[in-house]
């Protein structure tokens, strides 16, 4: 009997008890489902976050101060100054804060962020209209301000802003541009800020220093050398490794990776459950089929089946369920996930790996459930079976 | 072509031994219509399970053509019981799921014949049993005699040189019955050997030869027992 006569049997035998056929598959096509679209819940979020972290350039290193004592930051000056270093390319120290900014009878509390020209570059952030701050409006302490596109839209609504004059926390400031969108971000305001000169800033927000320095290294290749020069820099300036940190993009993606790492596997894992407690639905059922139709065995055997014919035929039904299940929980997953998607503007990573794997586990599950009740099928004695009513 | 030499056969139940064949010695050419006749119980159907290969003696030797049964392998055994051998049944033994012709199909898919070429022969042998017109009927929906007529397409689709029949007309009237002898004749008149097995002594007149059973023991016809 070749393989595709098999198959014909098996979806004979499948035929015959839709009823029971679908509830088996049921298992399979929730556990496929649930792996499908969890993963590609879980993968998505983690592409998004991803995405944001590496649109903050990949040449990115951070220094934060908290600083020991009295010693609590770097001088502008002196912040400024390590774009000197070796590897630096630019440097954006940044003074922040919030404040209140008004425009005619809107008003928003927002963050206040006083840095360099140098910022637009370091942090990858352009403006959309207008111009970013220049070097003259920092050492001038020129009360111009460029908007997030947040703030833009709230205190302008559809208006050009640029030439207009707002009021941060009663200081009258000229709006020179507006930044382009860039939604979602981690670890700071993307679109719901304001950008002043860093001294203009010291004197509004009454905060003397530096706290803050965003660097942009020449290369990737750099990155390692600028990070290990400044660390020991710091700690020559304040003498405690606790007052500062350094850390880029590599090492935020490394820690990300990890905890999504997790997060993917804990979801598959919940869903690879699913599927196996479908496939230890089929072994049931298949068990219950053999007992049931022993004496059909009993009269194929009679009638010339091999012990492989039967074997293959019972496991190929389950093979058949557990297969079908799963494509049918695919299909219903991509689905779901394109649904969702769609209605709360949810990312999904649908990857065609995770889709093909489980899958392929379904199938798997199918075989390995299958075995037993297939191989206990085949074994029965032809008399033994059939005799059995 | 059935060489049986001090078969026997034990069962056990419950730890007590019921001995249903005691020392069976028969031989069968090729092409002659044997009937064995018996009282219930006899051992009839252990007999002709034992030389349909679907159970293995306790003890003896059995030859079945060329080959000696006891040192077959399972596959082995499987061809046998598929290209040697027809069965028919008390009762009927057609899976209930399938069509008539899907029941005679059913040998010709385990030997691996083609789809088109199984379907034709399946026709065939359903055309000379007499039941063309109810080819695409299921079990439930034939009477009994039919549903005889169908086992015996299926046990004469393959061209079995060996026809087994346990007790045929055991769960049919006596019009069923007549047809189903009738079929057997012809089979044999073709030159198959076939083995009838029966507890009516008017069915087994029909046979060339008749071997009495009783209690697990063979005696033929016109012999006399000590
Ligand atoms: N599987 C079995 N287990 C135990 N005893 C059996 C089994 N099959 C048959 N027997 C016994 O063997 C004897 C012969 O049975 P069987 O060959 O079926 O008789 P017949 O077909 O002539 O009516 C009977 O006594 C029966 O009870
Ligand atoms: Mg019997």
């Amino acid at each position: 009997m070749n393989l595709l006569q098999a198959v014909r049997l098996a979806f004979g035998a499948i035929m015959s008890n839709k009823l029971r056929s679908f509830l088996t598959m049921l298992g399979v096509i929730i556990g496929v489902f649930a792996v499908v679209a969890l993963v590609s819940i879980g993968q998505g979020a983690t592409s998004q976050v991803t995405a944001e972290i590496q649109g903050m350039g990949s040449n990115l290193i951070v220094l934060a101060i908290r600083g020991r004592g009295g010693l609590d930051s770097l001088t502008l000056d002196e912040a400024v100054a390590l774009a000197k270093r070796p590897g630096v390319s630019a440097v954006a120290p940044v003074v922040d804060g919030y404040a209140t900014v008004k425009f005619a009878t809107e008003s928003n509390y927002t963050s206040i962020v006083g840095t360099t020209s140098a910022y637009s570059f370091v942090r990858n952030h352009f403006v959309d209209q207008g111009r970013f701050l220049a070097d003259v409006d920092v050492q001038n302490r020129l009360k111009v301000a460029v908007l997030g596109a947040e703030v833009a839209e709230n205190l302008f609504g559809g208006l050009d802003p640029v030439g207009h004059e707002i009021r941060i926390n009663g200081s009258a400031f000229t709006v020179i541009g507006v930044l382009e969108e860039k939604g979602f971000s981690l670890g700071g305001p993307s679109d719901d800020f304001v950008i002043i000169p860093a001294s203009t800033a010291e004197r509004l927000l009454r905060r003397q220093g530096i706290r803050t320095v965003y660097l942009q290294a020449e290369s990737a290749a750099t990155v390692d050398l600028v990070v290990s020069g400044l660390e020991s820099l710091m700690q020559l300036y304040f003498r405690d490794e606790n007052a500062f940190s350094v850390f880029n993009q590599a090492e935020i993606l490394d820690i990300l990776d990890e905890v999504t790492g997790v997060l993917t596997l804990m979801l598959g894992g919940i869903a690879g459950i699913s599927l196996l407690v479908g496939g230890i639905g089929i072994m049931n059922i298949m068990l219950v089929s053999v007992t049931e139709r022993t004496r059909e065995i009993g009269i194929n055997k009679a009638l010339g089946a091999k012990k492989r014919d039967i074997l293959l035929q019972f496991l190929i039904e389950s093979v058949v369920i557990s297969g079908v299940g799963g494509f049918i929980g695919m299909v219903l997953g991509y689905g779901t996930v394109r649904l969702f998607s769609g209605l709360f503007g949810l990312t999904i990573a649908f990857s065609p790996q995770v889709v093909l794997t489980a899958f392929t586990f379904s199938v798997f599950v199918g075989i390995f459930f299958g075995l037993y009740p297939a191989n206990k099928a085949a074994k029965l004695n032809p008399i033994d079976a059939l005799r059995s009513e | 072509m059935i060489r049986l030499e001090e078969i026997t056969k034990t069962y056990q139940l419950d730890g007590v031994e019921v001995n249903a064949l005691r020392g069976v010695t028969l031989n069968i050419s090729e092409g002659e219509f044997v009937a064995i006749v018996g009282p219930s119980g006899s051992g009839k159907s252990t007999l002709m399970n034992i030389i349909g290969c679907l159970d293995t003696p306790t003890s003896g030797k059995y030859w079945l053509k060329d080959h000696e049964v006891s040192k077959l392998s399972d596959n082995k055994l499987a061809d046998i019981r598929n290209r040697l051998i027809g069965f028919v049944f008390q009762s009927f033994n057609l899976l209930p799921r399938l069509t008539a012709l899907e029941n005679v199909e059913r040998p010709l898919i385990y030997r691996g014949v083609p789809k088109k070429e199984r379907r034709m022969l399946a026709e065939k042998a359903l055309e000379r049993v007499g039941l063309q017109d109810r080819m695409f009927h299921r079990p439930n929906q034939l009477s009994g005699g039919q549903q005889q007529r169908v086992a015996i397409a299926r046990a004469l689709v393959g061209d079995p040189a060996l026809i087994l029949a346990d007790e045929p007309t055991g769960n049919l009237d006596s019009v069923s019955g007549r047809e189903v002898m009738y079929l057997l004749k012809e089979l044999h008149a073709q030159g198959r050997t076939v083995l009838l097995i029966t507890h009516d002594t008017d069915i087994a007149r029909q046979a060339e030869r008749r071997v009495k059973i009783f209690d697990g023991r063979l005696q033929e016809e016109g012999e006399v027992v000590l």
